[in-house]
């Protein structure tokens, strides 16, 4: 017998890759839901291609799936074609395996990776039939769990969720799972459910908690509203990474999506403290898997999906301890089995380019530098430990090594920033350019050119990062900043070998607005979503004046979430969150940077930040 | 060594369109450990080829793909491994070893059978009409029809590529029709036709077509199927579900 499926042929044959909505892919798990004790749809609120590529939602999917007593399945936002269809014909949302309703599932859990997809989230409630609000839901409805980088404010989503997981997956889905089935068992309501999740660490359950405010719109006050439930939740971190589950047959799609390979992920969290870096800061403390974790699981996978390329995933994989190792042997063994090696972007040095030089074609690949800031002072000021030396030496090694590619990663309206420092960015791509007409012409590779590509995106300052209390610019400092930018590229002596990307400053706005915004801002969403906001994070669906339209109908200006500079003494929407790193490590970090002050890396010495308290990884290295 | 491997593709499958497919089975032949050969580069890949690819939408008794190994297994053994790695709906049903000097199916693919059902009682006619109507198409000497390419509208005649047009007992429709790069005729372009030809309005959501088989045509014209055209031996899956009515 073949699955059925929830929507019929001519509607699969009338949207946009049907592939999206059939399940079955390599490695799918399907569960007889009359076997288990538990259903768990896990959710990412963005089209299947997107979702599909993210680790974060594997790891779940394998670890509630390795247990007899729970059956997770996976859902995806319907891309606009089949919204539409789905609302005309009150077909109700389905997950891919049993292709049930979602509505019939013990939870819908909701992966967070950036704020722009926060209206799919409500999207995904309202096609499952779950009302938006969570003060709304019934004994039927599932219990809606959010999880993902943005936990780290949850804050404008609050009202939505029945509770949010802080922290990383792995440790205590398991608790929460059993607490939820003692709960079913004995007959308990919903709210009884909700109050005994509030006690297990990490668990974070926004209606038990009240917020008042002060006039000016800043939080007077954050506290529970139940008894035992505890004032602070604490980040849950794997101590141990090379001991722990990790995916060894994840999913295979059909379609293409973006990553289409295997992707082992080598260590977690960072040793820099890049000031503006909420990764760098909320993943901490470094913890690397160890070289024999990474070839076993490398071999499994490989194995079970059949990619035929691998990719390393870290946040900064150059400071990965084991890598010229572990680059060996799977260079070795990829070779063997014709398997691509795609790696990330490392830092330019004698080793990288050699590495790169095995594993890519040259003439086709390009180096990335991503300083961040275009001046030795900024760069200070943010505590990107790259200097002009360093990226000339390396852009002069590879050119001698046949590369004549370059692309530059910049950030544009970062604390402190002046005319001086984005005519920086412009000096050093000129630099770099004359780096390689430095070479004789006979010697320089590829066509003769250098062809250099600067990118830069907009600062969105994050919660805990240092620069959480900063101000973000306004559209129209922005506007100056790129236009003075791509003037000065322009006026450069190397002008022609020079290209200018640049970002969209809309979206920029509003990712501010919903990374640092509070409770308050479920109005603007829900109004947002209803006027027709969807897939924000694509560019060909955003929609700016329904956006503003939202803030006006809600009374709300988006000024007071981004263009002010806090106070030191201001009580922030996610203090509530311990995340390691304590707030006056980051208020001393704030104050550094002003004073344009380094911090050495957590290799180089401890700067007491916090994280210690999780008992692993860098902090207690030899 | 050159192989040649017929899989049918049903189900939810059917959806998946044929560059998927592809990628799909490069995929598939290494998780089964086939010793392929590959092309040379930065970037190799398997030497893989089809017959002819299937629209999405329709289902198949009959795909054919091109392969080469440098070692291989019994037959059984490797249909065995590498239908132990199918997703549901695809399947593996035979595995011919080829002649060194065997051309591509793509190539020497000349005819293929196909059953056309209408989904769920859209019918547009009864079976007695339709019967009436393939007659008359058939004693046609020409059928124009237009057929649209890239640069223009071109007008064929579509009747010498209908080799056999019939309606069966439960109302379903089988041909087989021209296929491959000299002429190549869609079941769903000749039923559109012969419903115009009597005024019938052509509905193509109404069709579910599955293709069933693929013919190379031998010195003499005859057609042979595309696993045993040039093969040196054609093992079949041993527990056949094919439906060979035809
Ligand atoms: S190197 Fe800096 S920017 Fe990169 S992840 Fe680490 S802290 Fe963040
Ligand atoms: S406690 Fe020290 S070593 Fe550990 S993460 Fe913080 S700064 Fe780094």
């Amino acid at each position: 017998m073949m699955r059925k499926l929830a929507l019929s042929d001519d509607i699969l044959l009338a949207v946009e890759k049907p592939a999206r909505y059939l399940g079955n892919e390599i490695n799918a798990v399907y569960k007889d839901k009359e076997s288990v004790d538990i259903r768990f749809a896990m959710c990412f609120p963005d089209v299947y291609e997107i979702g599909m590529s993210y680790l974060g939602i594997q790891i779940i999917y394998d670890l509630l799936n390795a247990r007899d007593d729970i059956a997770c399945e996976r859902v995806y936002s319907p891309w606009t074609d089949l919204d539409k269809i789905m609302r005309e014909r009150n077909i109700p949302l389905f997950a891919l395996e049993s292709q049930d309703p979602v509505k019939d599932f013990d939870f819908l859990g909701i992966t967070l990776q950036y704020e722009m997809c926060y209206t799919n989230i409500l999207q995904v409630l309202d096609l499952s039939g779950i009302p938006l609000y969570a003060a709304e839901r019934s004994e039927e409805d599932p219990i809606v769990i959010g999880g993902g980088p943005c936990v780290y404010n949850p804050e404008p989503i609050a009202d939505f969720f029945d509770m949010f997981y802080i922290g990383e997956g792995e440790t205590v889905y398991y608790d929460l799972m059993d607490t939820y089935k003692a709960c079913k068992k004995a007959g308990e309501s919903r709210r009884a459910f909700l109050e005994k999740a509030a006690k297990i660490p990490g668990i974070y359950v926004p209606q038990l908690y009240d917020v008042s405010y002060h006039e000016d719109g800043t939080i007077a006050d954050f506290v529970p509203n139940v008894e035992g439930i505890p004032e602070k939740i604490e980040k849950q971190v794997v101590s141990d990474l090379s001991h722990v589950i990790y995916p060894e047959k994840p999913l295979v799609p059909f379609i293409k999506v973006t990553q289409d390979r295997v992707v082992l992920e080598i260590q977690r969290g960072c040793i820099r403290g890049c000031r503006f870096c909420q990764a760098g800061m909320v993943y901490r403390p470094n913890r690397e898997r160890s070289l024999e974790y990474l070839k076993d699981k490398a071999i499994k996978i490989l194995t079970s999906t059949g990619h035929d390329e691998i990719s390393l995933s870290s946040l900064s994989s150059s400071d990965y301890s084991d890598l010229p190792e572990l680059t060996d042997f799977l260079i070795d063994y990829c070779e063997k089995k014709k398997i691509n090696i795609s790696l990330p972007s490392l830092r330019i040095d004698a080793f990288s380019l050699d590495v790169m030089s095995k594993v890519q074609d040259i003439r086709k690949s390009s180096l990335t530098f991503a300083p961040e800031a275009g001046s030795q002072r900024l760069r200070d000021v943010i505590n990107k430990g790259l200097t002009e030396e360093v990226i000339l030496k390396g852009a002069g090694d590879a050119f001698r090594g046949g590369w004549n590619r370059v692309k530059l990663y910049f950030m544009l309206g970062q604390p402190t920033e002046t005319q001086e420092d984005i005519f920086g960015i412009a000096d050093l791509a000129n630099k770099i350019a004359l780096e390689f007409y430095d070479i004789p012409k006979e010697d320089r590779p590829g066509n003769k050119r250098v062809e250099i590509v600067v990118s830069t995106s907009f600062f969105v300052p994050k919660p805990f990062t240092p620069f959480q209390w900063s101000r973000q610019c306004t559209e129209d400092e922005f506007r100056d900043k790129q236009r003075y930018l791509s003037n000065s590229i322009r006026e450069s002596l190397n002008h022609r070998s020079i290209r200018y990307n640049w970002h969209e400053f809309h979206l920029t706005e509003l990712e501010g607005i919903l990374a640092r915004g509070d409770r308050k801002l479920s109005e603007v969403l829900v109004n947002a979503y209803q006027s027709g906001c969807l897939f924000d994070s694509w560019s060909e669906c955003f929609r700016n004046d329904l956006w503003v339209h939202a803030f006006e109908k809600a009374g709300m200006d988006p000024a007071f979430y981004v263009h002010r500079e806090r106070g030191a003494e201001e009580i922030f929407p996610w203090d509530f969150i311990d995340a390691g790193v304590t707030k006056a490590f980051l208020r001393r970090e704030y104050e550094r940077a002003l004073d344009e002050k380094v911090t050495p890396n957590c290799r180089q010495g401890c700067s007491g930040c916090g994280c210690r308290v999780y008992g692993g990884g860098v902090c207690y290295e030899a | 060594m050159k192989l040649r491997i017929r899989f049918s593709k049903k189900g939810p499958v059917k959806f998946i369109g044929h560059l998927d497919i592809l990628r799909y089975f490069q995929k598939a032949f290494r998780r089964a450990d086939y010793d392929l050969i590959y092309s040379q580069g930065f970037h190799p890949h398997p030497i893989l080829s089809f017959a002819s690819p299937l629209g999405v939408g329709l289902e198949s008794e009959g795909e054919y793909m091109d392969l080469e190994v440098n070692t291989m297994d019994s037959p059984a053994v490797m249909l065995e491994r590498l239908n132990a790695q199918m997703a549901e709906g695809i399947e593996a049903n035979c595995y011919s070893v080829l002649r060194d000097d065997a051309k591509n199916s793509m190539s020497i693919l000349a005819a293929a059978d196909y059953k056309v059902c209408f989904r769920d009682g859209r019918m547009p006619c009864d079976r007695t009409k339709m019967e009436e109507m393939i007659e008359a198409f058939l004693a046609c000497e020409q059928i124009p029809v237009e057929k649209k390419t890239k640069k223009n509208l071109l007008e064929i005649d579509i009747r010498p590529m209908i080799r056999t047009l019939s309606v069966k007992e439960d109302g379903s429709i089988w041909m087989q029709v021209s296929a491959g790069s000299a002429a190549n005729l869609k079941p769903e372009l000749l039923l559109e036709s012969m419903f115009c030809q009597n005024g019938i309005a052509f509905d193509p959501y109404a069709l579910l077509i599955t293709r069933l088989e693929m013919y190379a045509a031998d010195a003499d014209g005859r057609l042979v199927p595309l696993s045993e055209y040039q093969a040196v031996s054609a093992d079949k899956l041993s527990v056949c579900s094919k439906e060979m009515e035809a």
